[in-house]
């Protein structure tokens, strides 16, 4: 097993598994959601696959990527809006 | 990034666009195939899975140029197209070009629908493959057709308590599609009934609402006269699938809801871009991987190694004729949202405001239903259920892009 990959959500630490996508870290560090809609409901992924944009994050400053088409990497700093 | 030129481009790389690209390859072209994922084998072999490690391990011995990563954005010159991917943008040339762009769900807005943790069928188990923990997770799937029993299975194997699958299709439709399948289709289906002992299938059964707080708590379920509260975790729920007809749109390709337009060959009504799988019509692994190899053989002028493989192709199309009629969408799926619903999840445009308005552009104009980020992907596929409007042009970037990416 490839060792776990390091990376920061929200100032948190944690550990995902190697290979996963950004939106696992997003979960594993229990943040409520990826982003605020535009009337202020908090959203999460709905189609995990690239199509829907609810699952948008900001990583390593880059605002609106896709947090279920990003591979985590070590180090990385993903912001949630929610 | 450099600009590349082959003489073949696929996008998609999912069962059609790896077939396509194999085919390609073997018949001694240079072909690119290319992917908006980071790996390939599209939604049903995604991440992982043996078979598209098998087929990738092919393309790679073959020669494919794989990119992953990688969206098509515009087409801003004849057999050209213009892509992005984290690191920059470039342009790819191509003599023949195959379009395997696959398909994505519908989801039809509920009271409650907009809750984190109510999901997509297909998308919990697109999130669960790319790393999400489910185990011990309470799960309810619902919405239509056989991907719910694929995504169940998956979630109990995972660990989740899966608490019932809702599906919205009559028992009497599910058995007389049962009893049409071929015997390896009905095969496959009792190998997943198999792995859902203890789990309840509930026909003509559908969610109305969800409820929670800042995320999914509840989901109440309809079933005939009843309804009850479920409590769970995540709701995994798709009605079915639509293709993906933005980029063939873009091209000029003629579409019709139901898919692109491909002649035997599978070409489109533009001369040398070819469609295959899910994007021509939704039909299932099997066809997507025989309208792949006859795409990949035709797009290399090869075409009577194509018209060997018509017959498979006619019989993976009758099936998926039958899994068309029997999964239906009901009438009563049309009374879901309220009035204050959201529709739009994009720019939160309601039930009510986009129904004032008799048709797609006007709505687009009136409420900006459909103008987000994501382009009417999602509320398109619903609004064409619940007020029968069909989408109109594609203009691009068919995929926000970057200022940069489009200053060229």
């Amino acid at each position: 097993m490839p060792d776990p990959v390091k990376l920061t959500v929200n100032g948190i630490t944690v550990d995902v598994p190697a290979g996963a996508m950004v939106s696992t870290a997003v979960a594993k560090a229990g943040a409520g959601a990826c982003r605020r809609s535009v009337s202020g409901e908090p959203r999460g992924p709905l189609c995990g696959m690239g199509i829907c944009f609810e699952c948008r994050v900001t990583i390593d400053g880059r605002a609106h990527c896709r947090s279920c088409q990003v591979v985590c990497r070590p180090g990385m700093e993903v912001r949630t809006d929610g | 990034m450099a600009d590349r030129e082959f003489d073949v481009v696929v996008v998609g790389a999912g069962p059609a666009g790896l077939t396509a690209a194999c085919r390609v390859a073997e018949c001694g072209k240079q072909v690119a195939m290319l992917d908006d994922n980071p790996l390939p084998g599209g939604q049903i072999w995604r991440g992982a899975s043996k078979e598209a490690a098998a087929w990738m391990h092919r393309a790679r011995r073959l020669g494919v140029e794989w990119l992953a990563g990688a969206r098509v954005f515009d087409a801003p010159e004849l057999q050209k197209l213009a892509v992005e991917t984290l690191e920059g943008e470039f342009r790819i040339a191509y003599g023949s070009l195959i379009l395997a762009t696959g398909a994505r769900e519908r989801f039809l807005p509920f009271p409650g629908w907009t809750l984190p943790n109510v999901m997509g069928a297909g998308g919990l188990q697109a999130l669960a493959k790319s790393g999400l923990a489910v185990a011990g997770k309470r799960v309810v799937v619902a919405g239509s057709g056989p991907l719910l029993l694929a995504v169940a299975r998956y979630m109990k194997s995972h660990g989740a308590d899966v608490r019932l699958i809702a599906e919205q299709a009559s028992q009497s439709s599910v058995m007389r599609f049962a009893l049409s399948c071929p015997p390896g289709k009905l095969m496959q289906a009792i190998g997943l009934r198999a792995g859902l002992i203890g789990i309840p299938y509930r026909t003509g059964c559908w969610p109305v609402s969800a409820q929670g707080k800042d995320r999914l708590e509840s989901v109440t379920l309809q079933c005939g006269h009843r309804t009850w509260s479920e409590p769970c975790d995540y709701l995994a729920c798709g009605f079915g699938l639509i293709p993906n007809l933005e980029l063939a749109a873009l091209l000029g390709c003629r579409v019709s809801q139901s898919g692109v337009e491909v002649d035997e060959r599978q070409q489109t009504s533009v001369r040398g871009v070819y469609a295959a799988g899910e994007a021509t019509g939704i039909g299932g692994l099997e066809l997507s991987l025989s309208e792949g190899e006859i795409a990949g053989y035709a797009a290399s002028g090869n075409s009577d190694r194509a018209k060997d493989l018509f017959g498979a192709r006619a019989a993976h199309r009758r099936f998926a004729k039958a899994l068309e009629d029997a999964f239906a969408l009901r009438a009563e799926l049309r009374d879901l949202p309220r009035p204050e619903t959201f529709v739009c999840r994009c720019e939160d445009v309601n039930y009510e405001r986009v129904r004032g308005c008799s048709n797609w552009r006007e709505a687009k104009l009136h409420t900006r239903c459909g103008m987000g980020p994501c382009q009417g992907r999602i509320c398109g596929g619903a609004v064409e259920f619940l007020l029968g409007w069909k989408a109109e042009s594609v203009r691009p970037p068919v995929l926000p892009a970057r200022v940069g990416s489009m200053s060229r």
